[in-house]
């Protein structure tokens, strides 16, 4: 019954879309038709129903109904609520009707909150958010049903794939899909502007926190999947350049890219065609990583079913939207009036610089990631991987991580270089003597050494932008920036102090044997079988000491689960200030010894801190813009609006 | 900057100088890609491929077969392995391993190798991708299975 | 900007969807002929499965009489959704063997009691052996095996009930 109520609420929310689509297509021509009326509460409830749906799915999955295919395939009544419920997005069908829920919600809090665009904006805004949204109704209506039953219950679920079993990767697909779909919101925008032709600094600040939330869950989810392929997968490694990995971080470079073009609009009126572009880039990306994922049509370390019918499901969707996008930008872009013009010497040309390189790093990854489609064609089989990624990747992220240094500092509309000169010198300064010392302290790769360098540099100039400034009275939306800067200076320190000082040690030993790793020593004191609910493992009982600190206990294990059978590698990590100790135990092989593989990663965790630091900078840049956004409802004035807007950041 | 019509120009020109900028980065980006790939690219073996027309000593290469059943052994190291890879020509390659070996390598079970032949025309690999479960082959092993397995079993495993 | 620089990005958009569409199309679909059709199945003996069923070996395919073998496992819920099916096989006469794979006796005793019996025999398959050796990498999968042991037919993916009466058609051919 509940699984019929849930579908029964997602054809009812399918068909209000159609309702939304053809109300907001009505208002176009007539804004006072009775249809017209009805798109604001058909956007409102359609949330509300997939909401809905979707909560009778997580029921499903809290009571463990074995009549529903969905949950005897993904679940098993013994499991933890936590990851029962997790269960209900843990696979493809339920991933989709999250994914429809997230996006339904954001069309129904359009509906609710956004007065700030014209109204026929606005309704084309809807329209199209209800036409993207009919395409994944479709989708999971016709060919992922999560409510399909069984045609007798099961006895017991199969449970969820072991290496799923982790509270942070139980909440990586949501939060990535929270950030996905918030970019179809800017999608719709973009859209709904570029039918009303009413593209200008008003639609920029209407756009901006949709952009700027969705940016926000993108980078905690690539910072937390990241974390998770780094501990789970047992190989020492945080970034793979997987295709499912830079189906991720292809939307987060077009977010980035949009949410400091944004920037320009809202406070210069420039970059309007520009702006468009990537507001249906950023979610075209989104869409294209989704379907490369699904479909399995390329290779990746990560396993899942290849589905041709599904992928071509999606390709279909894809040609149709944003297909349609870009025909409607070719169209259109050229009649919408051409915004300011500015100087190269000003903020807008720093931040022009910044969207230039990011798009070239955008265009490295997708053709990096599509490149195996490309050769398979000609029947020529290849996989892509760092040596490509890494260097060409670098010669775009270097220069443009300069900029971000001092770019901060240039005033808008127009400045001179002169006026900046010694910031400027400082943080080249700063770069160079990080330089001469790495060089200094011994030979590593030259990108290493590159990262470490302009990572000190950046961090030092991200706060000149506070200089001479009564902290208090700072902005919120600039101490934002100021975060999320040093976030990526942050991050990128680990990187290179990850690559350039980690150390590795693979050995077979014996119990009571000892093995040094960088300042650890090593002692296997015993091997063990144990037993877990669903799964026997052999353990190794390890202690390691830090110099010559008190010994802590490490117990990495190598898993067998039943049903479905399957191993895993359970590593360990000991965590310090300074690094992390990464250890993984392997097989015993034949003469008694047992394979263990060490990791001493200096820095290591800085990655992740920094994308936190990152996301707490979006985080408290959107406060800032909400606030002020409620503070200057009332005052109408544009003029104050963009005054403020130079002057804030 | 007291003359607006001189500003103008001047911003006319500036901006004329960025688009040139930009393009130039971007078609840049472009080939220096396509280059890139040219060059770094690894390509897909297979042991009948690498007999016929073995690659360049020391270049990267992917390699992917079936382990064959009772090849497997481990030198003296204690983590060195070294295997057997074949197909279905049963043309073979030998491989050398050090490290943990993934989890579900077996043999009789298809494998993905990373790596690069060295002069005694033994494979040399960096990294193994065994079949993550019963479900899952690598798209590159399809050819060498039946069939790809579709949506018949296990829940393969979701990653976004 | 000039107005054709609008257009590149569709035509970029549009060659990705075309290459795409070409690879989608090229993927084996689920009805390919088996390369194993027609081979027979290599030497094997598997143990019981569980206690009421003898196990399985190579001489039990070549005893003159064409089988349908089921590859399944207790904790698949495909093959809780074919079981109905390969009972309605049973009751129209096929003889159904059953290859359990990386399965505990108490779970295969457990599934067989509620979901019903179809077999006439269950061999134990515990590190896919068997299942490998025929070119199957899924579960469930149905085979067709001629009295000599010689595979006629690979069924992929659950039995449904259209499939039935195919099945039911290729054991007779196999029986001639």
């Amino acid at each position: 019954m509940i699984a019929e109520l849930g579908l029964a609420a997602l054809w009812i929310a399918a068909a209000l879309a159609v309702l939304q689509l053809v109300g907001g297509a009505v208002a176009q021509r007539d804004p006072e038709s009775d249809l017209a009326k009805l798109v604001r509460p058909a956007a409102i409830i359609q949330g509300v129903l997939a909401a809905f749906s979707f909560v009778m799915l997580l029921y499903l999955f809290a009571v463990t109904d074995l009549s529903v295919k969905l949950v005897a395939t993904n679940s098993h009544s013994d499991k933890p609520m936590i990851f029962k419920l997790a269960g209900a997005w843990g696979n493809h069908e339920g991933s989709m009707l999250l994914w429809i829920t997230v996006m339904a919600m954001a069309g129904g809090l359009i509906g609710l909150v956004e007065r700030r665009l014209p109204e026929k904006t606005m309704m084309a805004t809807l329209a199209a958010q209800a036409f993207v949204a009919m395409g994944f109704y479709a989708f999971i209506l016709l060919s992922s049903n999560p409510f399909e039953r069984l045609p007798q219950p099961a006895i017991e679920g199969m449970g969820l794939n072991p290496l799923l079993q982790d509270i942070g990767l139980a909440f990586h697909p949501p939060t990535l899909y929270f950030g996905y779909v918030g970019l179809s919101v800017a999608f719709s925008f973009a859209v709904g502007a570029l039918l009303t032709r009413k593209v200008g600094p008003d639609f920029a600040r209407a756009m901006r926190p949709w952009v700027l939330g969705a940016w926000i869950f993108l980078t905690l989810g690539i910072t937390a999947g990241s974390y998770w392929a780094y501990y789970e997968l047992g190989w020492g490694g945080w970034w793979f350049w997987d295709p499912v990995e830079n189906a991720s971080l292809m939307p987060w470079l077009a977010a980035t890219a949009l949410l400091h073009s944004v920037s320009v609009l809202a406070a210069r009126d420039a970059l309007r065609a520009w702006t468009i572009m990537l507001g249906v880039v950023a979610f075209s990306m989104s869409m294209l990583g989704t379907f490369l994922v699904r479909s399995g049509i390329l290779t990746s370390v990560h396993a899942f079913a290849v589905d041709p019918e599904r992928g071509s499901f999606i390709l279909v969707l894809l040609a149709l939207y944003i297909g349609g996008a870009l025909l409607l930008f070719a169209l259109r872009a050229g009649t919408v009036a051409e915004g300011e013009r500015f100087a190269i010497a000003s903020r807008e040309g720093a931040l022009v610089f910044n969207n230039v390189m990011l798009s070239a790093i955008l265009g490295i990854v997708l053709l990096g990631t599509l490149y195996p489609l490309l050769t398979e064609a000609f029947d020529v089989r290849v996989s892509v991987g760092p040596p490509y990624f890494n260097p060409v990747g670098a010669i775009f992220v270097i220069p443009m991580l300069m900029v971000m240094a001092v770019g901060p500092l240039l005033r808008w509309r127009n400045d001179n270089f002169h006026r900046v000169k010694l910031p400027m010198a400082m943080v080249a300064g700063i770069m160079l003597a990080v330089l001469a010392l790495v060089l200094v302290l011994g030979s590593y790769g030259w990108l290493p050494m590159l990262g470490l360098a302009v990572s000190i540099g950046l961090a030092i100039g991200s706060f000149l932008p506070l200089r001479g400034r009564n902290l208090l009275r700072v902005p919120t939306a600039t101490w934002g920036m100021v975060i999320a800067h040093f976030g990526i200076a942050v991050a990128l320190f680990g990187m290179a102090s990850e690559s350039a000082f980690s150390e590795e040690r693979l050995a077979a030993v014996e119990v009571g044997d000892s093995t040094q790793v960088g300042p650890w020593t090593v002692v296997l004191d015993q091997v063990a079988p144990v037993a877990g609910p669903n799964w026997t493992a052999i353990e190794g009982r390890l202690s390691a000491q830090y110099g010559d600190g008190a010994a802590i206990d490490l117990r990495p294990q190598s898993r067998n689960f039943w049903a479905p059978p399957q191993e895993t590698t359970e590593s360990t990590l000991a965590t310090r200030w300074n690094g992390q100790l990464y250890a993984v135990i392997g097989n015993q092989a034949s003469d008694g010894r047992w394979q263990l593989r060490l990791w001493w990663k200096p820095f290591v965790t800085l990655i992740w801190y920094g994308g936190i630091l990152v996301a707490l900078g979006g985080l408290l840049a959107l406060i800032g813009r909400l606030r002020t956004d409620l503070k200057r409802r009332s005052a109408k004035s544009r003029n104050a609006e963009r005054k403020l807007e130079e002057a804030e950041v | 900057m007291t003359d607006p019509k001189s500003y103008a120009m001047k911003a006319k020109h500036q901006r004329l100088i960025l688009v040139v900028v930009a393009l130039a980065a971007i078609i840049g980006a472009g080939f220096l890609a396509a280059y890139a790939l040219q060059s770094e690219a690894n390509y897909f073996y297979e042991p009948g491929q690498i007999a016929a027309d073995p690659p360049e000593v020391g270049q990267a290469i992917r390699l992917g077969g079936m382990v064959q059943e009772g090849s497997l052994n481990t030198l003296e190291d204690g983590i060195t392995v070294a295997f057997v890879v074949t197909d279905k020509e049963s043309a073979t390659v030998d491989v050398r391993y050090t490290g943990i070996l993934p989890d579900l390598f077996v043999e009789g079970s298809g494998v993905v190798a990373d790596g690069r032949m060295d002069e005694e025309g033994v494979f040399i690999a960096d990294e193994l991708l065994a079949k993550h479960d019963e479900n899952y082959v690598p798209r590159e092993l399809q050819d060498m299975d039946q069939h790809a397995p579709d949506k018949t079993l296990i829940p393969a495993e979701q990653t976004t | 900007m000039t107005r054709w620089t609008f257009w590149i990005p569709l035509g970029l958009f549009a060659a990705f969807c075309g290459l795409a569409a070409y690879q989608l199309t090229q993927p084996k679909d689920e009805f390919i002929a088996s390369t194993m059709i027609g081979k027979p199945v290599p030497d094997f003996a598997l143990r019981p499965a569980h206690d009421e069923r003898p196990g399985l070996t190579i001489a039990n395919l070549r005893d003159g009489k064409p089988k349908l073998l089921n590859i399944w496992a207790s904790w698949c819920v495909p093959c809780i959704a074919e079981a109905p099916y390969l009972e309605a096989l049973r009751a129209q006469g096929a003889e159904v063997v059953g290859v359990a794979i990386r399965d505990r006796p108490a779970d295969v005793s457990r599934f067989l009691a509620t979901y019903g019996n179809p077999y006439s025999r269950i061999g134990a398959d515990d590190l896919s052996e068997v299942q490998l050796s025929i070119g199957s990498s899924g579960v469930p999968e149905t085979f067709v095996v001629d009295g000599n042991g010689i595979i006629t037919y690979q069924h992929i993916g659950d039995v449904r009930a259209e499939h039935v009466p195919m099945l039911l058609q290729a054991l007779a051919e196999a029986g001639q």
